[in-house]
Parts: C-alpha cells; structure tokens; sequence
C-alpha cells in the first residue's frame, strides 16, 4: 500500500478504496477517466451500503464496489459507454452513462422489484 | 471435488453458526468490513497481513501458515467455512491455500457476504475468541500452484484461462476499474490465452452458476478439458475463483492456479505478450 498526500491509499490489492473519500492527489484526472454518483431509493434518500458493479458496453463485470454511507460510489475506467448497476436491500437499479476523461457524475435509483 | 462437498449455502451457514467443530472465517484485503459486522462466530484473516510474507513476493509458508491457524484456534479436524466480500475473490484464496496445505474439510460460503448482506441475515460487531491449536500443515501442493517457468511453457501448449476483464485482456485496462490506473507494467495478455472472466462463473448475488451453466461456459470459450488448465489473474486471487470452478465444483483433473499472474508475467523480460481481444499465436 502507498499512502499519499490526503491520507487516501492506493491498494495493491482489489480491495475497494474508500468511496467517499476525496481522489487521492495521486490520481491525474487529465488522463484518468472517473465514473462516480449516488446511490438513492425511490424516496430518494441515498442508499449506504449498496454493492455497484460497472458493466462494459457488451455488458460485460468490469468491478464492484460497495457505496459509503452517504451512497456514494466511484470507478476509474476508460472512455466509452458503460452500465452501473446496484443492488441494495432497498432494490435494484441500472443506469447508463457515456463517459470521457475526467470525472463523470451519475446517479442510480433503486426501487423494489 | 464437487459442489456438496466445496460449498455450502447461506441458509445452511446459518444453521449451522453454532455447530461443533465449524469453524466461519471472514477473509478480505480490507478487515474494516469484518470490524463493522461479521457473521456470528466468525474469526478474521486478512490477506495481505496474514496471508503474505511480509519480505518477500511469496505467501506465508508452512510453519508460518501452522502458526497463524494455531493462533485463530483452528485445528486439523474442524470444518473451515471461508466467505469474504470481492464476490468471494480473497475467500477462495484462501481456499487454495488451504487445500496448498491439505487442510481435510474447507468449504466456500456461496455468494459470501453479498449475499449474507442482501439476504439481511445477522451480522455481529462482537469480539470472538477461540482456544489456541497446535495446527499441522502438510508440504505444500505444488500440483495446484503454477509458477512463472511453467506458465511461458505451456503457451499453446495447455489451457490459459484469463479471468480478468476483456479490458484488461485487451490492454486497455492495466487493473480492474475501481482502482487507479497507473500500474508500470505492459497490458495485455500471455499468447494463446482464452479470455473468461472470473464474473462468467457467478450469479449478480455472488452466488455460483450451476454446474451446467459453467459447463458451457467454459466449452464455449474454447477449454480443452482432455488438457490442463493454468487461471491466471492480476495477482492470482480471481483466478482462484476460476480454480475454485474447475477444479472443486467441475472437477476437473489438472487446474493450477498463477498466482504470479499478470503482475509478474506483464513485468518479465523477453516473455511474448498479445494485444488485443483474440487470444494470439503461440
């Protein structure tokens, strides 16, 4: 592990980071391309918690992570068209999003099924 | 090897937290998950502290392995119910260390602690303690362990299953997506390597498909199963779910995991590496 200048850390591993965590300084955004939101409920109250996995454009697991208790979530990808799916006891949910470099912000509704 | 003897459901686990000489391990890269609630009963093992050398690229070895076990109160005879977060990715690495060091009775939680958090079954924030063994590992296994030497020969020769992303197959990811891109090392894949990932094998819950399911999966990806099979990852705990599907719930004969994987292989000098989303030329 490598701890860098805001106290966040870069696993070696796969755990997943802190979602809601700041991006660590380490990260260049000019080049990374991130993927983050909110996972909320049909009432709209944000869903802690929740495990979202990132699907690539055939639909395809890409990674998983579990919301932090505000619902937040957060992926580095690449550019193109991607899936974010939750689960939650609150329910399921699907969104898309067509991202590029930079941060790329989207929100995940649930509902029961 | 088969599915009733290697794996064991949530509502069986839950039956069973209080059974004699069942012991519930929790076992992730990140222990916080554990902190904040764990199944009752259940001790912890955390991958990088307890499970790796802490000098060397290498897991703990016998002596180190028998003294952890000793120290978290497991002995020879119990029965090991692994579960873990990561779709169980660390859990069924730890699986495979434990059939490495011939523990008689390890089985995985299916669906781990996904699908215990989902199924909102109970979890626990109490402390557990268990009288101290004196545990006795066998001489590693090497039959299910692969190493780096064995791996560049068995281009075009066995089965290498790439369990990681197809973007990471292709090159254009260098770690899975909830991680910083910034590895140092090449993309790509080793040449003649079939590309199916570990999330192939598993339901959304965490839970694996049925046998027949993976059956095809596998067949369809091109597995010779008349040959043996190398899985190989990022850093060989995917790929250990992989092993777990062929070699525990499938049966399959000859399956090694690398655990090296592609941390190694991507850094090595000289070795081939294929870009791209179809397998390459040995």
């Amino acid at each position: 592990m490598t701890s860098t200048a805001t106290g966040a850390v870069t696993a070696d591993g796969c755990a997943a980071p802190d979602q809601s965590a700041p991006i660590p300084l380490s990260v260049d955004l000019t080049r990374e391309t991130v993927i983050t939101g909110v996972v909320s409920s049909a009432e709209g109250e944000p869903v802690g918690g929740a495990y979202v996995r990132l699907l690539d454009a055939s639909g395809e697991f890409t990674a998983e992570v579990v919301t932090s208790p505000a619902g937040q979530f957060r992926f580095f990808a690449a550019p193109g068209s991607w899936t974010l799916r939750a689960l939650s006891r609150a329910g399921n949910g699907d969104a898309s999003v067509s991202a590029d470099r930079g941060v790329n912000e989207v929100a995940v509704r649930v509902s029961a099924a | 090897m088969s599915r009733e003897t290697a794996l064991v459901s949530a509502d069986w686990a839950e039956k069973n937290l209080d059974a004699p000489n069942v012991v519930f391990v929790e076992v992730d890269e990140d222990t916080t998950a554990y902190d904040a609630g764990h199944i009752p009963g259940a001790i912890k093992l955390d991958w990088k502290t307890d499970l790796q050398d802490p000098v060397r690229r290498d897991f703990v070895n016998k002596e180190q392995f028998e003294t952890l076990l000793s120290a978290r109160g497991i002995g020879n005879d119990d029965a090991v119910v692994l579960y873990g977060g990561n779709n169980n990715w660390f859990a069924a690495y730890a699986y495979w260390y434990f059939k490495l060091y011939g523990h008689g009775d390890v089985k995985l939680l299916d669906g781990g602690r996904k699908k215990w958090e989902l199924d909102a079954r109970p979890l626990t924030k109490d402390a557990v303690a268990r009288p101290a063994t004196e545990y006795r590992a066998q001489e590693p296994d090497l039959s299910i362990r692969a190493f780096r030497d064995e791996t560049v020969a068995a281009i075009g020769v066995k089965n290498l299953v790439d369990v990681r992303s197809p973007d990471e197959f292709a090159g254009r990811l260098l770690a899975p997506a909830h991680l910083p891109q910034e590895q140092a090392q090449r993309a790509g894949h080793i040449p003649t390597a079939i590309s199916v990932p570990w999330s192939k094998a598993a339901n959304e819950d965490g839970t694996f498909k049925s046998d027949d399911e993976l059956r095809k999966i596998y067949g369809d990806a091109g597995l010779d199963g008349g040959r043996p099979t190398i899985a190989y990852c990022r850093i060989g705990e995917r790929s250990s779910h992989t092993w777990f599907v062929l070699k525990e719930l499938l049966g399959h004969e000859d399956v090694k995991n690398y655990d090296g994987s592609w941390t190694e292989y991507g850094s090595l000098v000289g070795v081939p590496v294929a870009l791209g989303d179809e397998p390459g030329e040995a």
